[in-house]
């Protein structure tokens, strides 16, 4: 039997104000119902004089003399089972695609809880994406949350596909999980395409919440499908992808909420526990010692203005193990994939790759570097005052772009190809220029 | 009963019911127990900051208070072990942090040597050694009389096996003492008297030794923008400093960097001692995915255990990764409770609380009379890398040491990415006598390297308009030695096996190379007009530069040879040059 309560005080956007009722629990699971509406919410504050009820969904149409919500006991939960694999959910898990009920084989509460680090297992597992600017220059790890940071304009999209399309594990122990978070409808159906189009379909689920949606639904969109993501990983031992896209609507959201609970607002609006929030999501990728799965997070994200001290990278650049980061006057010099190396970063590098490729990947680094200060200095002076060594790195820098860098849309290299163009690349330098490799590596390489 | 009456987030206020309830006592909350501290009380109720997740309580849950403040457990076994936020051991917890855990903090079960200094009859202050404890060989734990007690002896254990809740020590007027001791966390320690320490912490990082040092007992903040190296320069502190005792605390950071540090100590040797790093270390962790309220107490957590090793005579070095984390754990909580924000919505108490925080750091005169040293080293994770923010520039104010991380070296792959330019060490005077009781030569070779680079700095703004080309060869020579100064000496890789740790004698060796191949630069140039181009292509300079990856640091010889070749070669440079050949 369901027990409605009426005792609606006051409505002020999504924050209902209601009569205190015992045995209530904080963050508890409501559903309420006003003129013929259904919305769910979440209790938000408890006290002796009022229950505060978040609402999460539009809150238009609700009419507090009609009012009613029931309590169901819970705090959120989704229900999980393999049987979501193939399927297409929205931020509650209830599938949109017409394939029919999914019938679960548990449920779990879709906040997470901390992992205790003395049970995580330290990712080192090289895995190789096909892409010379990440194999080759910033590793990416089994278990690792490696975000991309793009503009607009960059082709993010294609970047996303091929990547995900050549990273997924081919095993049956292989899933992707994609959270589409309030991205237009033909993004959402061209990406769906293209990572389908890997043939894994079956081993692909997807969380879609469009760009239509009350924002509040990005935030339970997120952790909806990490919670499945983990199940796979840790208690199905799946490999997992999960793909975050676009992080940036998260946080918008994130920040819309938070202004709508009339809270204090830190830098450009976005909420003071961003960086806490943010965590709770990137933090849930990864190795446990106990688990035979692994969660593998790519988060993508627009850089707003093209600025990566804008909050949102920025936090996340603080949290996560890296970035990739994409740049629009590569795109603009039609270089695909668009990645501006300098600013990118893998953590899990040191790991995942061994002692030649490393110190091969900083002497690329540094010059790729210098060839970035010639290439200002041509720009003012022009190439023809230039010294013979600034021209050497100018032309370091060209190669670069264009043979390392850039490759085919399906092109998927291999570690050695990768290697071998760099260390080719290397060659266009001065011997007494590389000093980060050690003699063996030039003696190996270079005569 | 005292039970729950409003929850908003972590914050939860109760209502009394005759319990004697104290500002700071810890509070057990709801049936689960979750442990939280009461933060503000009025006639009928008190306000608790719950420190772990609220999810889930309900109105008129029981509360309990323990009339103690949050405290840390002193005593044999802490090394090696790795707690959270508020103590609880994370060895003995599981995969995901259960909530309302409660876990004894050290093992109570244990047998340890004990070694009596007391004697009956002897009259012992706060402070003072009542013994020493052992475990196989490892490390000794010196017990002392708790800093508030202290009696006439009347009975001392005799040496031999006990547990920690073993009476070791009774005084006359029946105090017992065992081998541990509880400390509240927000209250320092005390100390006879500040000392000043000359020593250096000597860290193995050309660029920190050599031109930013930090003294025994100083205090060094880290700030950096994301990816800019200042967990791998704190892991590598942690790894490399000559002090006794590590305790690394992860103030919001990632579980795997947590996870990495208890994965590779156990491996790696202490160059001091030879034993395993890890039994040297505490690690506290409240990484970011755990509760935040737990965050700010846990760089106090930290310090008490410094403390206490300090005041055992030890040289403690504490890292706090990041204590922006911690500062934003603050300005979350005065938010909650209403408190009007000072800039960028910290509290006006940040600065104050930043100051006690790092005055915690010092070289002391211990109560038992010993001394003992806490250093301590801050990251700062400042908002777009911007150092102008509140929590960077109070640090900066209150530490003496800056390291300032430079996202533009770091992009270049050039670590430790310290600017030498906007980094600064107050130390540097004083620690000048240690280095030159057993290496004459610093000073001048540090003076030498900072002319060397200031002059550089001028230099590379006319190279960045017209191109190194640009200059005369006498001032292209200072450019070519700046760079091998920066690339060869203050550029250094924590990952490569022999650069990871460069001992005060190489880091001499390779300074004093650098200084002799620029005298003979400028001789060769002097004297028969070498251009500065042929000079810096010798391949005896690339040699050099393979001794930073290639000679350890117990082959410092090969550095004589290196010096012989070198002067030989320009000789014969300085002779031959010009003629026709
Ligand atoms: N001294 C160093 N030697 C080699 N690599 C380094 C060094 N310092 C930092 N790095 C590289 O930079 C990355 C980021 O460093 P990290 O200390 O994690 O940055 P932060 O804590 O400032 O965000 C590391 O994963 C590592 O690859
Ligand atoms: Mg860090």
């Amino acid at each position: 039997m369901i027990i409605e309560y009426t005792g609606a005080q006051k409505l002020k956007g999504t924050l209902l104000f209601f009569e205190p009722i015992r045995d209530i629990r904080y963050g508890e699971k409501v559903v309420i119902r006003s003129e013929g509406k259904t919305l769910n919410g979440k209790v938000a504050a408890l006290s002796q004089s009022v229950m505060l009820i978040e609402i999460l969904g539009e809150p238009y149409g609700l009419n507090i003399d009609n009012l009613r919500v029931q309590f169901t006991g819970n705090i959120f939960e989704l229900g999980v089972s393999d049987k979501m694999l193939g399927r297409v959910m929205d931020a509650f898990g209830e599938p949109t695609d017409d394939k029919g009920e999914i019938r679960h084989d548990k449920l779990l509460p879709i906040g997470g809880s901390a992992y205790n680090p003395v049970q995580r297992a330290y990712p080192n597992d090289f895995i190789q994406t096909g892409i010379s600017a990440i194999d080759g220059l910033n590793v990416l790890v089994k278990g690792q949350k490696l975000p991309i940071f793009s503009v607009a304009g960059a082709s993010t999209n294609d970047l996303a596909a091929q990547l995900v399309r050549q990273i997924t594990p081919s095993g049956k122990n292989g899933a992707v999980v994609f959270a589409g978070i309030g991205i237009k409808y033909e993004d959402a159906q061209y990406l769906i395409q293209s990572i389908r189009s890997g043939g894994n379909f079956e081993r692909t689920a997807i969380f879609l919440n469009l760009a239509d949606e009350p924002s509040i639904n990005a935030l339970l969109l997120v952790r909806s499908a990490l919670t499945f993501a983990e199940y796979l990983a840790f208690e199905k031992g799946y490999d997992v992808i999960a793909v975050l896209y676009d992080m940036t609507n998260y946080c918008d959201a994130l920040r819309e909420v938070s202004s709508r609970r009339e809270e204090i607002p830190s830098r450009k609006g976005y909420p003071g526990y961003m960086y806490s929030d943010l965590a709770s999501i990137y933090e849930r990728a990864g190795i446990l010692k106990e688990s035979a799965g692994s969660l593998t997070q790519i988060p993508i994200l627009t850089m707003p203005d093209g600025d990566i001290t804008h909050p949102i990278p920025d936090l996340t650049g603080y949290i996560t193990e890296g970035q990739i980061v994409l740049e629009r006057e590569l795109q603009q010099k039609g270089i695909y994939p668009p990645i501006n190396v300098l600013p990118s970063l893998s953590r899990l590098m040191n790991h995942g790759a061994s002692d030649q490729h490393r110190r091969w990947s900083a002497e690329i680094y540094a010059a790729y570097a210098k060839a970035k200060k010639a290439e200002m200095l041509a720009a003012i002076i022009g190439e023809e005052e230039m010294g013979e060594t600034e021209q050497r790195y100018l032309a370091f820098g060209k190669a670069f772009e264009r043979q390392f860098i850039t490759q085919r849309n399906e092109e998927n290299r291999t570690l050695e190809q990768t290697l071998a163009i760099g260390w080719k690349l290397l060659a266009l330098l001065p011997p007494t220029a590389l000093t980060r490799l050690k003699p063996q590596d030039i003696a190996e390489h270079f005569q | 009963m005292a039970h729950i009456i409003s929850i908003l987030g972590p914050i939860v206020r109760a209502e009394l019911d005759g319990e004697r309830v104290c500002i700071q006592d810890v509070a057990y909350v709801g049936e689960l127990g979750l442990t939280g501290e009461v933060i503000e009380r009025d006639q009928k109720s008190a306000l608790i900051q719950v420190y772990e997740e609220t999810e889930g309580l309900k109105l008129g849950e029981a509360v309990t208070f323990t009339a103690q403040m949050l405290s840390a457990l002193l005593g044999p076994g802490l090394l090696g072990s790795i707690y959270d936020g508020i103590g609880r051991p994370l060895k003995l917890a599981g995969t995901r942090i259960s909530r309302g855990l409660k876990l004894d903090p050290l093992d109570r079960d244990k047998l340890w040597s004990f070694t009596p200094f007391a004697k009956a009859g002897q009259k012992l202050e706060g402070g003072e050694y009542i013994g020493a404890v052992s475990a196989q060989d490892a490390f000794e734990y010196r017990l002392m009389v708790p800093p508030d007690k202290n009696g006439r002896v009347s009975f001392v254990a005799g040496q031999g096996e006990y547990r920690l809740d073993d009476t070791l020590i009774e005084f006359e007027d029946g105090e017992r003492l065992t081998m541990v001791q509880r400390w509240p966390v927000r209250i320092a320690r005390p100390f006879k008297e500040r000392i000043l320490s000359k020593k250096p912490m000597i860290t193995g990082q050309r660029i920190i030794d050599f031109l930013f040092p930090i003294s025994e007992g100083g205090s060094a903040s880290i700030p950096g923008g994301f990816g800019t190296g200042k967990t791998i320069l704190q892991q590598t502190l942690a790894k490399w400093s000559d002090a006794d005792i590590i305790v690394y605390i992860g103030c919001g950071e990632r579980g795997n960097e947590m996870t990495e540090v208890l994965q590779e100590f156990p491996q790696l040797a202490d160059p001091k001692s030879g034993k395993k790093l890890i039994e040297r270390t505490v690690l506290i962790a409240n990484t970011s995915d755990m509760p935040v309220s737990a965050r700010e107490a846990s760089i106090y957590i930290g310090l008490t255990i410094a403390e206490y090793f300090r005041d055992m005579g030890y040289t403690v070095a504490l890292m706090a990764d990041s204590t922006s984390r911690w500062a934003e754990a603050m300005r979350e909580l005065s938010g909650r409770m209403n408190e009007l924000p000072a800039e960028e919505g910290f509290p006006s108490y940040l600065a104050s609380r930043i100051a006690s925080v790092y005055e915690r750091a010092g070289a002391v005169r211990t109560l038992g009379g010993d001394t003992g040293a806490v250093t301590m080293i801050g990251a700062i994770s400042p908002p777009g890398g911007d150092f102008s923010e509140p929590v960077t520039r109070h640090t900066q104010r209150f530490t003496s040491v800056f390291w300032a991380l430079d996202k533009e070296l770091a992009n270049a792959r050039f670590y430790p990415s310290i600017n030498h330019l906007l980094s600064h060490s107050a130390y540097a005077i004083s620690v000048k006598s240690w280095w030159e009781a057993g290496y004459p030569e610093w000073s001048e070779l540090r003076l030498w390297v900072i002319e060397m680079l200031q002059r550089d700095e001028k230099l590379q703004r006319i190279v960045k308009l017209l191109g190194s080309e640009a200059l005369p060869e006498d001032q292209k020579l200072t450019l070519f030695i700046s760079d091998l100064i920066k690339e060869y000496f203050l550029q250094q890789n924590a990952f490569d096996a022999v650069d990871m740790y460069a001992s005060p004698q190489k880091q001499i060796c390779m300074a004093k190379a650098l200084k002799a191949l620029h005298q003979w630069w400028k001789r060769c140039f002097e004297e028969k007009g070498v251009p500065a181009g042929q000079l810096k292509d010798q391949p005896i300079v690339g040699e050099l530069l393979t001794s930073r990856l290639g000679v350890p640091n117990d082959q410092t010889e090969w550095f004589d040879a290196w010096h012989k070749r070198m002067e030989t070669r320009y000789e014969t440079l300085l002779l031959t040059f010009g003629e026709i050949s």
